[in-house]
């Protein structure tokens, strides 16, 4: 017989109040488990889908110059004189210290040239790593090969070519494997041909005019990518574009805010709960605690008895907690994510932390009961009876 | 140097025009060994005084002492640990706890003993046998009559071993057959040395006694021998 003893008879006795105990801190622990895992199982389907979004991270050439294009409209300025930058130099990329960040890379050469007697710009680009950049693009037709062209649908529409059709670029014949269809963006206007050919038709050879990168960030700030490839290519200006990773980063941090701030509120609630019930409970047990103090429990055992009760409480609803939690994101996800993307695997942390969070709640919200039973006057508690 | 003195012990609750005073300058002494009733009629001071003598109930005035320990200079925690370890408690109504069972409940004042549980409860069952309870051991409060829950309590006053037994009405809910086994387990642990205080206003249940303290609104008037 010891205070453990007690603690636990008494809440076997009083299963009802023990039960409802229980409910409120579990509930209150599952739904932080259930907020947080979905909170990290959506991050991470987002992350996964932006990804596919296309790049974050530009390269280009250093230049002193301003920019003259606003929204499409040239109005004159530095395109003509663009340096280039070495094609080798950006297979640095694959060493920098978040290089298993960086989904792909895709270099472009870009030059003007003649084609049935209009000026187009043609852009030079891996069409592997493209898919990766711009999953959004579809072609109708083949991804060419050395002697193919893919055409922007209003490059194809102006110059009057479909697929199929033959076209000479600088006194190169080639054909047109594919075109691309409407994408709403510049590469309308433009006619795609694999990067080396298009470095050997405009003698730009192993140079590029600039390159796309798509990090993942979901681990790493996009500024310490931009640093690290701005160090291995130093003759590169490389740009996050910001509004892109930010406005993911923003709304994923807005989206953990509030799922935190809920979570906080019900934690409060169910602390509440267990406050409320103790109380009643202590009050319940006027003559018990008398007798105890009478026979010579110190106010300390007293207080050991109570924190015991919410401690057996509180780490059964932990596990409880956990255990709910999981099982409601498991069902959150599947009813919420249409594509099947999320999933949600058991987090040793989170059970950790689900437990941590369940015992100190359920002790902290037991202290004043606790403290009230202790400073129970064994003599008024008895003939108060 | 008797056991236990009371020297001008008063207690009184409240204040102003509403001052109750429950005891009034109380003086005696109770030797080792010795078996005293307190009688009186309701209201008279007796289980303020029981109290008093209990370590629960700071006097107003005046000084306590067991065996040579001036039990109210005592720090809080301190006096619950004498209480622990000098006096066991008969209550009238038996106050046990519910949900533990009959050798649970004796066990409770070894509760907080350093001592393995193997021990605290061989103890317990040693007590059980001496109030004649062998073999209902694990059954619950519930499960047992008034006659047996007050034998409970008084094993459970015995269990550590005290040398001053407080029984406040230990018969006020029993029949007077049980009156008369409780009386005569009472007076057994009396006979093998434990002193024993014990509230009463019953004359037959006093006369177990050998000696009656009186009390009449909050003063002693009598110490008459048995």
């Amino acid at each position: 017989m010891n205070l453990r003893d007690i603690a636990f008879k008494n809440l076997l006795r009083r299963k009802a109040k023990a039960l409802f105990v229980l409910a409120g801190l579990a509930i209150g622990v599952s739904t932080v488990v259930a907020l947080i895992s979905f909170v990290d199982a959506m991050t991470e389907n987002i992350n996964h889908k932006l990804e596919k979004y296309g790049a974050n991270i530009l390269i280009v050439p250093k230049t002193e110059n301003l920019s003259l294009t606003y929204g499409g409209l040239s109005l004159g300025g530095v395109s003509f004189e663009m340096q280039e930058i070495r094609e080798q130099d950006l297979s640095k990329i694959q060493s920098i210290k978040n290089s298993a960040n960086v989904a792909g890379l895709g270099p472009m050469v870009f030059g003007v040239v003649n084609v049935e007697g209009n000026k187009v710009l043609l852009a030079g680009i891996d069409f592997k790593a493209n898919w990766i950049l711009k999953p959004w693009w579809k072609v109708d037709g083949t991804i060419p090969g050395e002697k193919g062209v893919v055409l922007g649908s209003e490059t194809a529409a102006v110059l009057g070519l479909n697929q199929g059709s033959p076209v000479t670029i600088k006194g190169r014949q080639l054909i047109v494997s594919g075109v691309l269809k409407p994408t709403g963006s510049q590469d309308d206007q433009l006619i795609f041909m694999p990067l080396e050919t298009a470095q050997t038709v405009l003698n730009k050879e192993g140079l590029v005019s600039m390159a796309e990168v798509a990090a993942l960030c979901k681990d790493c700030p996009i500024e310490a990518m931009v640093k690290q490839i701005s160090d291995v290519v130093p003759g590169a200006k490389v740009m996050a574009i910001q509004q892109v990773v930010k406005s993911r980063m923003e709304a994923l941090a807005q989206f953990k805010k509030f799922s935190y701030g809920v979570s906080i509120v019900v934690v409060l609630v169910g602390s509440l709960v267990v406050l409320v019930t103790m109380m009643g409970s202590v009050r319940e047990r006027t003559e018990e605690i008398g007798i105890f103090r009478a026979i010579g429990f110190r106010k300390s055992h007293v207080f050991g008895i109570v924190l015991l009760e919410a401690g057996f409480i509180s780490a059964a609803a932990g596990i409880i907690g956990y255990i709910a939690g999981f099982a409601v994101t498991k069902g959150a996800i599947h009813f919420f994510s249409e594509s099947g993307g999320a999933s949600i695997h058991p987090n040793l942390e989170l059970i950790g932390g689900s437990f941590v969070l369940a015992v100190l709640v359920g002790l902290m919200a037991s202290v004043y009961p606790a403290y009230l039973a202790s400073r129970m006057d064994p003599n008024q508690a008895l003939n108060a009876i | 140097m008797s056991y236990i003195k009371a020297e001008g012990l008063s207690k009184q609750y409240g204040s102003g025009d509403a001052t109750v005073l429950a005891i009034h300058n109380m003086d005696f002494t109770v030797e080792s060994g010795e078996f005293v009733s307190i009688m009186g009629e309701s209201g008279a001071g007796k289980s303020t005084l029981l109290s008093i003598v209990g370590a629960m109930n700071p006097p107003s005035s005046g000084k306590f002492v067991v065996d040579g320990i001036d039990v109210y200079r005592l720090g809080s925690e301190k006096r619950t640990d004498f209480r622990r370890e000098f006096i066991g408690f008969v209550f009238q109504s038996f106050h046990l706890v519910p949900y533990l069972t009959v050798v649970e409940n004796v066990m409770l004042p070894l509760t907080t003993v350093k001592m393995s549980k193997k021990k605290k409860r061989v103890l317990a069952e040693e007590a059980l046998d001496q109030v004649g309870l062998a073999g209902k051991e694990d059954r619950l409060p519930s499960q047992i009559s008034g006659g047996e829950k007050e034998r409970v309590a008084i094993a459970r006053a015995i269990v550590n071993d005290p040398p001053v037994i407080l029984a406040d009405e230990p018969t006020g809910n029993l029949d007077s057959s049980t009156t008369r086994e409780i009386m005569g387990l009472l007076q057994r642990l009396n006979r093998e040395g434990t002193t024993i205080l014990m509230v009463t206003h019953s004359q037959d249940c006093a006369a177990y006694a050998e000696r009656i303290l009186q009390v009449s609104d909050g003063r002693l008037i009598g110490k008459d021998e048995s």
